[in-house]
């Protein structure tokens, strides 16, 4: 009976995890190839989360299908995001760079408010919707989606980085980008394209999730903040860190949630950050 | 190395605003229209736009502290401004304690807890600092949303205080006492700055500001130094944190924990001009305006227009003038701009 109660936490944390892992993998990837934090990310998560809603809504088009459709125009708001905003800021001092994303937040968070309200909405009777069972387990089937989307394209984004010419270009910009230059790859057109799947990233997560969580302008807020969290816990500008990083703060939260008191659940992720940089001030998997 | 400099001479050659007597001068004639600002402009809506003002430059100032001398970049310090309200309010409701005590000991509060935070933060740099603080401050944040003997997620409603008497810090007549406390208050910000300015620490926390690992071979104890700015930037925080409380007369935790608390804080600092005494206080009495009017003009109906505006105004800011606004100023004064982050306080201007 207590072991099933703690499978099934387990299970949940697991699912939730994968889902900050794929939140965590765009924002790193951003990360890694420009060192600028994207604290719009969240709110490119919000936006995909309406995406979805209003092509069901109006179109009666399933989460399942309208899949690509929220990733590509992802994809085309954080391309846009460097083109307009971030290119300006490459050289500037970091403080503003925080802000021109914060502005970018700020900004997206209100406008979404001032169109939509901040009333719930959900989807319901979507194709993803019901619960399946494994030994006793009960599983939602959106949370599971969403944690197979998550494995998905991360693993898809790791072959794309690991495997193709462009992934290299990419990793080799990351690496330096001037040497990269040099040696014929076209920066901007690179910095482009990490924005540009780093976004698509909080596009996919944002459909998955909107499969099973309400849908409201500061929904990205809520994500976002512990996803920092795991980009710094698994070291800055490492994807398999990011990844690692969004599975432990999802299980901390659900297990630990359980364990202790739901409501301090953050307080358990933010602790334990804490006090892995205080050992490796690098991340776990971070590079000094 | 350029970036220490001597501080404290005559500039030779300069545009006249870089001199030392037009900048007493300017700071003289500025003290007397600040003095008597709520006669020269008795409306209600200046007023409380003034005291704003003054308040944000407190905690502009505070932050610049930590923030713009050290390079520390600290995105929790609403912690401090929190701990500050939450103690002197507390005080007051439970032990009817007045609130000029509760400052003192909302202060003394803020300053462990800027030991407790900054002891094991201070040894990150860059974005692993920045993310740090960030978790402090939720942390405290979801703290004090469920710490039901201190007004849980609700807050606390300050008891009034008929009688408008200096000693009770509440006034309900009219509003002038106030500003003319966070008038002191905003020019102890002042003195404080213009004091650490030119003393030794202030000299190590531009040091280290410029370069770390420099400065720690040099023989500057950096954890010592960054740690003295972080306590004195929180208590004055915390003292800003009294003033809020005791002027709005009621606070909760999603007002004075808030995350967005701390980023306009350091974002007055940066809208100025970071490492400046000038900085803080223009970014202030740019960025509470603007906020203030837009607020009123479109925040009206309800939809947070205002705040769309205000987050378009802040990247425009960033992606135009990321060196703040005393930048503007000093890329005049020379034939190309300097660096913007390293060395703006060693200039004079400020």
């Amino acid at each position: 009976m207590d072991l099933t109660i703690l499978a099934q936490t387990v299970a949940s944390g697991l699912l939730i995890g994968l889902v900050f892992s794929l939140l965590a993998v765009g924002l790193t990837l951003i990360f890694g190839v420009m060192d600028i934090v994207n604290f719009a990310h969240g709110e490119f998560l919000m936006l995909a989360m309406y995406v979805t809603y209003w092509l069901w809504v109006l179109w009666g088009m399933d989460p399942l299908f309208s899949l690509p459709i929220s990733a590509l125009v992802m994809f085309i708001l954080g391309a846009l995001t460097y083109l307009l905003v971030i290119r300006y800021v490459l050289d500037a001092p970091m403080l503003a760079q925080i802000f021109s994303t914060f502005g970018l937040m700020i900004f997206l968070r209100f406008l979404a408010q001032v169109l939509w309200t901040e009333d719930y909405r959900r989807i319901r009777g979507s194709l993803l919707e019901g619960r399946i069972e494994i030994a006793g387990v009960f599983l939602g089937r959106p949370e599971v989606a969403a944690a197979l989307g998550g494995i998905i394209t991360t693993a898809i984004l790791y072959w794309f980085l690991k495997g193709t010419r462009l992934g290299w270009a990419l990793e080799a910009t990351a690496e330096d980008r001037t040497v990269a230059a040099l040696m014929g790859i076209n920066t901007e057109w690179m910095f482009t394209l990490a924005w540009g799947i780093g976004s698509a990233c909080a596009g996919i997560a944002g459909t998955l999730l909107a499969t099973f969580y309400p849908i409201f302008p500061e929904a990205g807020a809520v994500f976002v903040l512990v996803t920092y969290v795991a980009v710094a816990l698994g070291g800055f500008g490492n994807i398999t860190g990011a990844f690692v990083g969004g599975i432990l703060i999802g299980l901390l939260q659900v297990v630990g949630g359980f364990l202790w008191e739901p409501r301090f659940k953050d307080v358990l992720v933010y602790g334990v950050y804490l006090l892995v940089v205080l050992v490796r001030p690098q991340g776990l998997l971070g590079r000094r | 190395m350029q970036s220490v400099s001597r501080q404290g001479q005559e500039p030779r050659s300069g545009p006249w605003w870089t001199r030392r007597w037009v900048q007493w001068g300017g700071g003289i004639l500025l003290l007397i229209f600040l003095l008597l600002f709520p006669y020269l402009f008795p409306r209600p809506f200046l007023r409380r736009m003034a005291i704003l003002v003054l308040l944000w430059s407190l905690l502009g100032l505070a932050w610049n502290i930590i923030g713009g001398y050290g390079g520390q970049v600290s995105l929790g310090h609403a912690v401090f401004f929190g701990l500050g309200a939450y103690t002197s309010s507390i005080l007051l409701e439970r032990w009817q304690v007045s609130p000029w005590l509760g400052m003192l000991a909302g202060a003394a509060v803020a300053a462990i807890a800027a030991l407790l935070i900054g002891w094991p933060t201070f040894r990150l740099q860059g974005h692993y600092f920045a993310i740090a603080t960030i978790a402090a401050g939720e942390i405290f944040a979801i703290l004090f949303r469920n710490w039901e003997w201190a007004g849980g997620a609700v807050g606390i409603y300050l008891p009034l205080i008929r009688g408008d008497q200096l000693v009770n810090f509440q006034f309900h007549e009219t509003k002038v006492p106030y500003y003319y406390i966070v008038l002191v208050m905003a020019l102890l910000a002042v003195a404080v700055t213009y004091a650490l300015e030119r003393s030794r620490a202030g000299y190590y926390l531009r040091a280290l500001r410029a370069d770390q690992d420099a400065a720690r071979s040099l023989g500057v104890p950096i954890t010592r130094y960054k740690l003295i700015a972080m306590v004195i930037s929180a208590v004055l925080t915390a003292i800003g944190g009294t003033f809020y409380a005791q002027f709005v007369l009621y606070i909760s935790p999603n007002t004075v924990f808030a995350l967005m608390l701390s980023v306009q804080m350091c974002l007055v600092a940066v809208l100025g001009g970071l490492g400046t005494i000038a900085g803080p206080i223009i970014g202030a009495m740019v960025l509470i305006p603007m906020a203030e009017y837009t607020r009123v003009f479109l925040g009206g109906r309800g939809g947070g227009l205002h705040l769309v505006v205000y987050g378009l105004l802040i990247v425009i800011i960033s992606v135009f003038q990321p060196a703040g606004l005393v930048g503007l100023l000093r890329r005049r004064t020379r034939p190309t701009p300097p660096p913007a982050m390293p060395t703006p306080a060693e200039e004079g201007i400020a």
